[in-house]
């Protein structure tokens, strides 16, 4: 049966999918209006077969790929680190989830004009101060430098996540594995990592998520550029749109993106879903 | 081999002193149990000798050569958890073979292992499944499973039993009893049940707030209990405590008596009114009042013709009296 939250919840989503598809089957430019018509598949031939689809696309996967090693790999160490008993950890905690409470804008801006500014930013009076060439990091790696923003950003989400999980494995478990002669290392591969297998699934599936609709970092820093060096999907669905005022072949472009990110979730719960049964 | 002695072995949390200084000697082969009321210490003790908690002073030998110092692991003993401890993600044949495994021991031999130990505990069957998909006697043995693996010099087992039901704590005590018979190691074994404490042990140690109240064999620990809290807390029903003129006459601060030491006769010596009657079939619990004293239990074996309001005469077997002193010492 059809609750009203269920039916809220699909008009919620099916009114701005079925504009999307309505849009993409019309030759709609912003510029000419009045001027719509239907034109078939024209508008997806024309995205798909666009080169900087497939540069999109890369980087797409890419940003979602380094993000996701940097914050698992970061964020397991930090939660092992946090889970030591110590001084103000409560206040160190707190500290640690701070990032996350930054908008994304404000905190792409501060990354590229405090840090990776080559004339004021910290990076380059570091490289200066060893007497280094400042390096440039947007222009000259510019998808590197938005994993990095991105990634700071996420780091905090997947490290509380695998706190929890690491809070919750079982003592008696660490210490009859000590008590069988595993030690730091084995302790951490056999036990510890299996105990947290679950939380990084949910930590990946999540983040997979939100990371390939990332927009505002590259628009406040890279604006896509240089050339399509740091255009992902998503930013190549607003150039299209709203930059070349083609709103049919930017629907075009979302409803490919939908399409793409099913596929995505498809291989993940393909992939790591078993880890979710119990 | 499995000789453990303690030799003046305290333990403190920050300013609290769990264990004061404790001197305590395990033969080889002991089934030894420690016994005592919640936070007694008596985990804490066995934790000790496992080497998972540091000592704060003293020294702890295992085969004559000093442990005290020595990781876990290296102790060559092995423990159950009252948890079972299993690793949830192997399967029962990888719980049990990962101590062997952890030692780099040859595949084969570690097969061979894990195959007997599997017999020896009924868990052959069982080998390829999940801790999740066995019911708790199972997951019981697969952690002795685990323990005999490793063919240690002594077993620790920390309260194996607490999270198992009536019946089949009854059965996995004839179970550890019986391993105990055939390996012939080496075992320390933490209860709160003096039932599990008399039915195992050759020797009983019987801790309070850390400190030991009496070592013996389960026997006489029963005849001869050396103060007040050993004469409460072995024995089953509980002994009757008297205190008072009643003791007095029986030239003792505080006398005890069992209740299956106390007998229902004509011209007893104490008089009381019956009130709840436990009958158990094979003997019956009788809660008689005398005036002035607390309520006795009374074991009678098989039935006893009496029912509640009843008026009874009690008379104590005189060679089964404990006589304590002022300070609830056995006075012998």
């Amino acid at each position: 049966m059809l609750s009203p939250a269920v039916l809220l919840l699909l008009g919620w989503m099916i009114v701005p999918l079925s504009m999307t598809i309505y849009f993409s089957f019309l030759s709609y430019n912003l510029l000419m209006p009045g001027m719509e018509q239907f034109v078939g598949f024209a508008n997806y031939e024309f995205f798909l077969t666009d080169p900087a689809f497939f540069e999109a696309l890369a980087n797409t996967l890419l940003l979602v790929g380094g993000v996701l090693v940097i914050t698992i790999v970061g964020g397991t160490a930090l939660a092992l680190l946090l889970d030591q008993p110590m001084w103000g950890q409560g206040i160190v905690r707190i500290l640690v989830i701070a990032p996350f409470f930054v908008m994304p804008t404000v905190s792409a801006l501060v990354w590229k004009n405090m840090f990776m500014n080559p004339v004021n930013g910290l990076f380059a009076h570091l490289a200066k101060g060893v007497g280094l060439e400042p390096f440039d990091f947007l222009s000259h790696a510019p998808l590197f430098s938005i994993i990095l923003i991105v990634a700071w950003q996420w780091l905090p989400f997947a490290t509380l996540i695998l706190l929890t999980a690491l809070q919750s494995l079982d003592q008696e478990q660490l210490e009859a594995s000590e008590m069988d002669g595993a030690k730091f290392g084995s302790r951490f591969v056999h036990i510890v990592l299996p105990h947290m297998s679950r939380a990084i699934t949910v930590v990946i599936l999540i983040q997979t998520i939100f990371l390939l609709s990332v927009f505002a970092e590259i628009l406040v820093t890279t604006n896509g550029g240089p050339g399509y060096a740091s255009t992902n999907i998503t930013y190549l669905v607003y150039a299209q749109s709203l930059l070349q005022f083609d709103v049919g072949g930017g629907s075009a472009g979302g409803i490919v993106a939908v399409i793409l990110a099913n596929i995505v979730a498809i291989f993940l719960m393909r992939m790591i879903g078993k880890n979710l049964e119990a | 081999m499995g000789k453990i002695s303690l030799r003046q072995v305290t333990k403190t949390f920050g300013d609290v002193e769990v264990i004061p200084a404790l001197d305590l000697d395990i033969e080889d082969g002991e089934f030894v149990v420690f016994v005592g009321p919640s936070g007694c210490g008596k985990s804490t003790l066995l934790r000790l000798i496992a080497g998972l908690e540091d000592v704060t002073g003293g020294h702890i030998e295992i085969d004559g050569r000093p442990a005290t110092d020595v990781p876990p692991a290296k102790r060559g003993l092995a423990m159950v958890f009252q948890s079972y401890a299993l690793y949830p993600h192997m399967s029962v044949r990888k719980n049990i073979s990962f101590p062997l495994k952890m030692a780099k021991m040859d595949p084969a031999e570690q097969e061979r292992r894990v195959n007997a130990a599997a017999r020896t505990l009924n868990l052959t069957d069982y080998l390829d499944r999940r801790p999740g998909q066995l019911s708790g006697g199972q997951r019981q043995r697969v952690a002795i499973g685990r323990a005999i693996v490793r063919e240690p010099s002594a077993f620790l087992f920390d309260e194996p039993l607490s999270n198992l039901d009536a019946a089949l704590r009854v059965n996995m005590r004839l179970e550890i009893s019986e391993l105990h018979q055939s390996l012939k190691t080496t075992m320390i074994y933490v209860t709160h049940d003096q039932v599990e404490a008399m039915t195992m042990a050759d020797k009983i140690v019987v801790l309070r707030a850390g400190r030991i109240e009496q070592v013996g064999s389960p026997l006489e620990l029963y005849r001869a209990p050396r103060n007040l809290f050993v004469a409460g807390f072995i024995g089953s029903p509980k002994m009757n405590v008297i205190s008072g003129e009643k003791a007095a006459e029986h030239g003792a601060h505080t006398i005890g008596i069992r209740p299956e030491h106390l007998l229902l006769a004509q011209d007893g010596a104490w008089s009381g009114r019956v009130g709840v009657a436990e009958h158990l079939g094979s003997d019956t619990f009788l809660h008689v009042h005398v005036e002035g004293l607390d309520p006795l239990t009374v074991r009678v074996q098989g039935e006893a013709g009496v029912s509640h309001g009843d008026a009874v005469r009690l008379s104590p077997m005189p060679e089964h009296l404990h006589r304590f002193d002022e300070n609830g010492l056995a006075v012998r």
